[in-house]
């Protein structure tokens, strides 16, 4: 989120000089290379997480990229902690999530406190239907590590550290960048470019386009501190407590013994007090004797913010495609920054796969922007209910916020107004990457990301689906015609894998087949499409083939043809 | 038969921006004036006197 200088260290410390981790120091590309390969298919510009995963997904479906950052190193600090159920998904789906599941805290619950005393708690929505938690908490260098060492071992994927994009122009082909490294400059040329380059993207300023939206008043520091405390991973929020009167604290357990302290800056304190060292350490320690913290503990890092909702117009400019914080800002408390970051470059990833394999037209990418622009102004929705309520505006929202804090203290139904909203999955609208549906198939919507349902002990409905498109055939005997089906599925996409109700019935018996189709609210015969990022494409009430490779083939097939087939 | 969240959420935020259009002394006089008409409308005596204690707790700061 913040640029280097935004986020600091205590003084003696060097700039990555850490308690608990260890940041690479990487350097720029040999020169005869930059300059003995003029071009590549996709360049990311960006090579945080998000920049990572989106190489990550190409390279999932065969495609290679070169990833560009102007850094040495990692982000600094831990920034982004909070990583969701479908961002874990997706880690899974491009190979990298097993390292996550060792080190990450995964967590279900939070707790809500008022002038000292618990007002609500809260559970995310959770059963054994689902593989994994609602939220994982884990430091974005982790993150960044865990993906670097995925990318690393890519043969698809180069990456050029300490390399600054300093320029941007369209060609015939697609994209030209001009490249600045410790050895000179240098041009490349790409087809396509994945502008993951942050909140103050450069791109995004060479291109001329702007994020627009608002601030939100209140400024928020964030501090990292290793200390020995037992508390579960349960996240905390303190609203008017005696160490921060008026104001408001998040408390975050993370791996390593490191604990996430984020408050509201007090009232009269300049934001250059604040962000001073001494005044960092005398509202921590304040904050841990609050929450009966008495041993010691180190300061590790610490940053500041303010809540933002600000988004591009359209994501998609030409060529070149926005991911991440490049093309939306949003407000922390619901979690939503790196999340959605994931989650656009997954859909970006997959899609632009199928366009360069010449398996799309083009026109697939006109679906990019309407998805996950959707999916921001919705986190807009909810995350600005929950700003007003962390940090009030005005004077109104401020009288209502602390009426609905004080008769929460009394009566539980007044606490439901601070619960933080934690979004699940947006759904996409139809149209686009999403086929028109007439009728459905039970309680599934298509445009929704598919429920995942237990199937065995450690086996559930996602782990059947393949790498690219999945067709979910839950006929009680398979439909005339499967084999043709499969056949033309195969041939719009050689990922394609199909799944039938007698394999289900099969492996895991006619029991758990039943309760999947519970799970779904489907009937016999439903026939379910699923997208390569875990979404719902289609549904219909009973299998026909024809209808299903005319829609699918007119959503994803090729009609043109590509210039540079 | 209580209001619910949905209901109650769409009542905090008509609220707080009818707040904010007011003045400090009109906003008194506004919440007076409201806490009438609801305590007309729920027709019940005792329901109402026990909201006035009940909305005076924790006014204080700690």
């Amino acid at each position: 989120m913040g640029r280097e200088d935004d986020s600091l260290r205590p003084a003696g410390k060097g700039a990555h000089e850490s308690l608990y981790f260890t940041y690479p120091a990487f350097t720029a590309p040999d020169r005869a290379h930059v300059l003995e390969h003029e071009g590549c298919r996709v360049a990311i510009v960006g090579a945080g997480p998000v920049g990572m995963f989106a190489a990550l997904t190409l390279a999932r479906f065969g495609i290679a990229s070169v990833l560009f950052d102007n850094k040495d190193t990692f982000n600094d600090g831990s920034r982004a902690i909070c990583v969701q159920r479908s961002s874990y998904q997706a880690l899974e789906r491009a190979g990298a999530v097993q390292p996550f599941i060792e080190k990450a805290y995964g967590w279900t619950m939070g707790r809500t406190f008022y002038r000292g005393k618990q007002i609500l708690e809260f559970e995310m929505p959770h059963s054994n239907s689902e593989k994994y938690l609602p939220m994982y908490n884990i430091q974005q260098q982790f993150i960044e590590q865990y993906l670097w060492d995925a990318v690393a071992a890519s043969p698809l994927i180069e990456a050029r550290w300490c390399s600054e994009v300093t320029g941007i122009e369209d060609t015939e082909s697609g994209v030209r960048l001009s490249v600045q490294d410790s050895n000179g400059r240098y041009q490349c040329a790409a087809e396509w470019v994945l502008a993951a380059d942050g909140a103050r993207s450069a791109i995004r300023s060479m291109r001329g386009l702007r994020l627009k939206g608002d601030n939100f008043p209140g400024r928020y520091v964030i501090a990292d501190v290793q200390m020995d405390h037992t508390y579960p991973t349960i996240r905390r929020a303190l609203f008017d407590s005696k160490s921060n009167p008026d104001k408001t604290i998040l408390i975050h357990r993370q791996p390593d013994n490191i604990w996430r302290i984020d408050y509201q800056m007090p009232d009269g304190q300049s934001e250059e007090e604040a962000f001073s060292e001494d005044n960092i350490r005398d509202n921590v320690g304040r904050i841990l004797r609050d929450i009966d913290y008495q041993g010691a503990w180190e300061l590790e890092w610490w940053s500041i913010y303010s809540a933002n909702t600000l988004a591009l117009d359209d994501y998609r400019d030409g060529r070149v495609i926005f991911i991440g914080d490049s093309a939306h800002i949003v407000p922390i408390f619901g979690v939503r920054g790196l999340n959605n970051g994931l989650a656009d470059a997954e859909n970006a990833g997959w899609k632009l796969a199928r366009v360069l394999k010449g398996l799309s037209d083009e026109r697939l990418m006109d679906s990019y922007s309407p998805e996950r622009r959707g999916a921001t102004l919705d986190v807009f929705e909810n995350a600005t209910k929950s700003a007003r309520f962390m940090t009030p505006p005005t004077r109104g929202w401020t009288l209502m916020r602390d009426a609905a804090l004080s008769l929460a203290l009394d009566h539980e139904w007044a606490g439901a107004f601070a619960n933080p909203r934690q979004m699940e999955p947006f759904t996409y609208t139809d149209g686009g990457a999403v086929l028109p549906h007439m009728e459905t198939a039970g309680s599934v919507k298509p445009g929704a990301v598919l429920p995942n349902e237990r199937l065995s002990v450690d086996t559930y409905l996602s782990d059947l689906l393949g790498n690219g498109f999945s067709l979910l055939v839950l006929a009680e005997k398979d439909p005339a015609g499967l084999d043709d089906l499969k056949a033309s599925l195969q041939s719009l996409d050689p990922d394609f894998e199909c799944i039938t109700s007698g394999h289900i019935r099969a492996r895991f018996g006619a029991a758990n087949l039943s309760r999947l189709h519970e799970r779904l609210g489907t009937q016999p015969g439903a026939t379910l499409l699923i997208r390569p990022d875990g979404y719902l494409a289609g549904a219909w009430p009973t299998c026909v083939a024809d209808v299903i490779v005319a829609q699918v083939t007119a959503a994803f097939g090729r009609k043109e043809t590509h210039r540079w087939l | 038969m209580a209001l619910n969240f949905a209901d109650l959420e769409k009542v905090y935020e008509d609220l707080a921006r009818t707040l904010d259009r007011l003045s400090p002394s009109e906003r008194e006089v506004f919440l007076c004036k409201l806490s009438l008409l609801m305590a007309r409308d729920l027709g019940d005596l005792s329901r109402v006197q026990a909201m006035i204690q009940t909305a005076q707790n924790h006014l204080e700061k700690v």
